[in-house]
């Protein structure tokens, strides 16, 4: 099986965010592989040691993002492309376009995943649209995956605890959620062995993007900073209590 | 004034309520209330209440569009087109965040997902990025664009008009490839998290998945869903659903009780947007209580029964 994963340089989750300018951030932080994204580099590389085949990451990002693809390749992947975009926060229409393009020259996929969302712009739709740019199906937010009969037999949360139990057609795109799998570890010769693995690097312009804008623009990025220190309530546990639910009820009026 | 399309999610009971908030966002302008499944007379009263004036019964030519998210959303695409919309929008639920993307991608239109603040006079709209870290603030000049609100996002507020409803069947039919077999829920009656108006947490102190009890007897009283932290999570005390913070759900109740929490940055990246956050801790330095409204030094597994009895003797 021919099966990509997208993955995604992104601001460790951890890191304190800088604005700069209108709507930019400075980039002096640690980056890590996308959170949702692991999940999808895992579920690809099980699947293909599996059905046999190769796992082809595909990562949209700057120069930098290399280190993330590495990062990818370590855990299984067997190569990659990197398309370069030299935008801190692009859109997602481009991005997808941009994964759909490299996807179709590199290949024909039988499976693609991704992560449901990226942490840093939160868009929560690009996978959406390369499937729409590839013309497959796409199910998302995906916590149990498994082949069937031909097609794919996923379970999908859906609110309040519930999940859907979906059957989907191959090939299809895959939005990966946390408990999907879990994660491994790379090992140290793993990473060396990384290293060595095949990049391609190609510049988004090489791609021919026909949409190069989607109508949305990100005009201003605002820090929001935290609350402060806590009233702290005193007294005896009864007393603290009382207290609190009069402040809630009465101040708050949140009760 | 812009042609507001509001798609409704439906609950176990009707029209569920987290929809109010994203009519009332869309109040004020000409809004048709786009509902998929169910009964759409029945939605009548409500939408009209929160001031949608055309209620439209979606359906396709053959097939139920909850079989099929895929039917669905070009349902939802073809009636954009039908009736000359300028904007779609709906709860940024789990199944709204999934139809609206899907809707988005069919209609090459853009889309900004669980925002926290829209004005569709202006065409703008706030969001969290960087998991709440910041909040990014977005121009739309598209002819037609969508958005999905994060739930309590906005107050609900009536603002009654005559509505009335109209069938529209659109042209689409077939799966699109993706069929849903069967819907499984886990347990009767549990309140989805991130429509929950009041929200109590444990933590990994919490030790045991037969403790959170203690925080379901005291959820029952305030009418709050019950969450937890990654921690607790990956010890296995709580499934993921119940998970709030990064890689886990944003919540944005108006409040929030935190028990034998920390504080991290990825608990509050789920949390943030709280109205009231309250914190229950053995550690008096613990970091939470220097990022939250009110905290308590003390140990959960005396605090949280004395707040379910307190509650209890004032119902």
């Amino acid at each position: 099986m021919q099966v990509y994963v997208c993955v995604k340089h992104v601001p460790d989750t951890a890191a304190s965010i800088k604005v700069e300018g209108e709507a930019g951030y400075s980039e002096g932080v640690k980056y890590v592989l996308n959170p949702y994204d692991e999940y999808a580099v895992e579920e690809a590389v099980r699947v293909v040691k599996e059905q046999g085949g190769e796992v082809i990451a595909v990562c949209v990002g700057k120069a930098s993002a290399l280190a993330t693809v590495r990062s990818a390749l370590a855990v299984g992947v067997d190569r990659a492309i990197l398309v370069k975009i030299d935008e801190q926060l692009p859109d997602a229409c481009v991005v997808a376009q941009a994964l759909a393009r490299a996807i179709e020259k590199d290949g024909q996929a039988d499976l693609v995943f991704a992560g449901r969302q990226s942490v840093d712009s939160e868009g929560m739709q690009t996978h959406y649209r390369l499937a729409s740019a590839l013309g497959l199906p796409v199910v998302s937010d995906v916590v149990a995956f498994s082949l069937k009969d031909g097609g794919a037999q996923v379970e999908r949360e859906c609110g309040g605890g519930a999940r859907e139990v979906i059957e989907v057609s191959l090939p299809c795109v895959i939005g990966a959620n946390k408990g999907l799998n879990e994660p491994r570890y790379p090992k140290l010769p793993d990473v060396l062995k990384a290293k060595k693995k095949p990049v391609e690097q190609i510049d988004i312009a090489s791609l021919g993007i026909e949409k190069p804008e989607s109508g949305c623009r990100l005009t201003k990025l605002s820090a929001v900073p935290d609350r402060g220190q806590a009233t702290m309530l005193s007294g005896g546990v009864r007393e603290m209590v009382e207290e609190l639910v009069r402040i809630l009820e009465q101040d708050e009026k949140v009760l | 004034m812009a042609k507001i399309g509001v798609w409704i999610e439906m609950g176990q009971d009707g029209v569920k309520e987290a929809n109010l908030g994203v009519l009332t966002a869309a109040a004020g302008h000409e809004v048709y209330a786009l509902v998929c499944s169910g009964d759409a007379e029945g939605c009548r009263e409500v939408c009209g209440k929160y001031g949608a004036a055309k209620v439209v019964a979606l359906a396709a030519e053959s097939g139920a569009l909850w079989d099929s998210p895929d039917l669905a959303a070009r349902a939802l695409a073809a009636a954009a087109n039908e009736f000359d919309l300028q904007v779609v929008t709906g709860l940024g639920s789990l199944n709204g965040r999934d139809l609206l993307a899907r809707t988005a991608a069919i209609l090459d239109a853009p889309l900004l997902q669980d925002c926290t603040a829209v004005d569709f006079t202006a065409g703008t709209v706030e969001k969290s990025h960087f998991s709440g870290k910041t909040v990014a603030r977005f121009e739309c000049r598209a002819p037609l664009w969508l958005c999905s609100l994060r739930p309590n996002a906005v107050e609900p507020q009536e603002s009654p008009v005559e509505a009335e409803v109209v069938s529209y069947t659109a042209p689409v039919s077939g799966s699109g490839g993706v069929k849903v077999l069967e819907v499984r829920r886990d347990s009767s009656g549990v309140m989805e998290l991130t429509e929950a108006t009041i929200i109590i947490t444990g933590g990994r102190p919490m030790d045991s998945a037969e403790n959170f009890q203690l925080l379901h007897e005291c959820a029952a009283e305030l009418g709050a869903a019950v969450g937890a932290s990654r921690a607790a999570v990956d010890a296995g005390f709580a499934p993921h659903s119940m998970q709030v913070g990064q890689t886990g759900k944003t919540v944005s109740p108006r409040l929030y009780i935190a028990c034998g929490l920390s504080g991290s940055v990825q608990h509050f990246a789920g949390m943030k947007t709280s109205k009231v956050i309250v914190a229950i801790n053995t550690d008096k330095d613990a970091p939470i209580f220097g990022k939250c409204n009110y905290g308590i030094v003390g140990d959960l597994f005396e605090v949280v029964p004395v707040l379910t009895e307190v509650l209890r003797e004032r119902a």
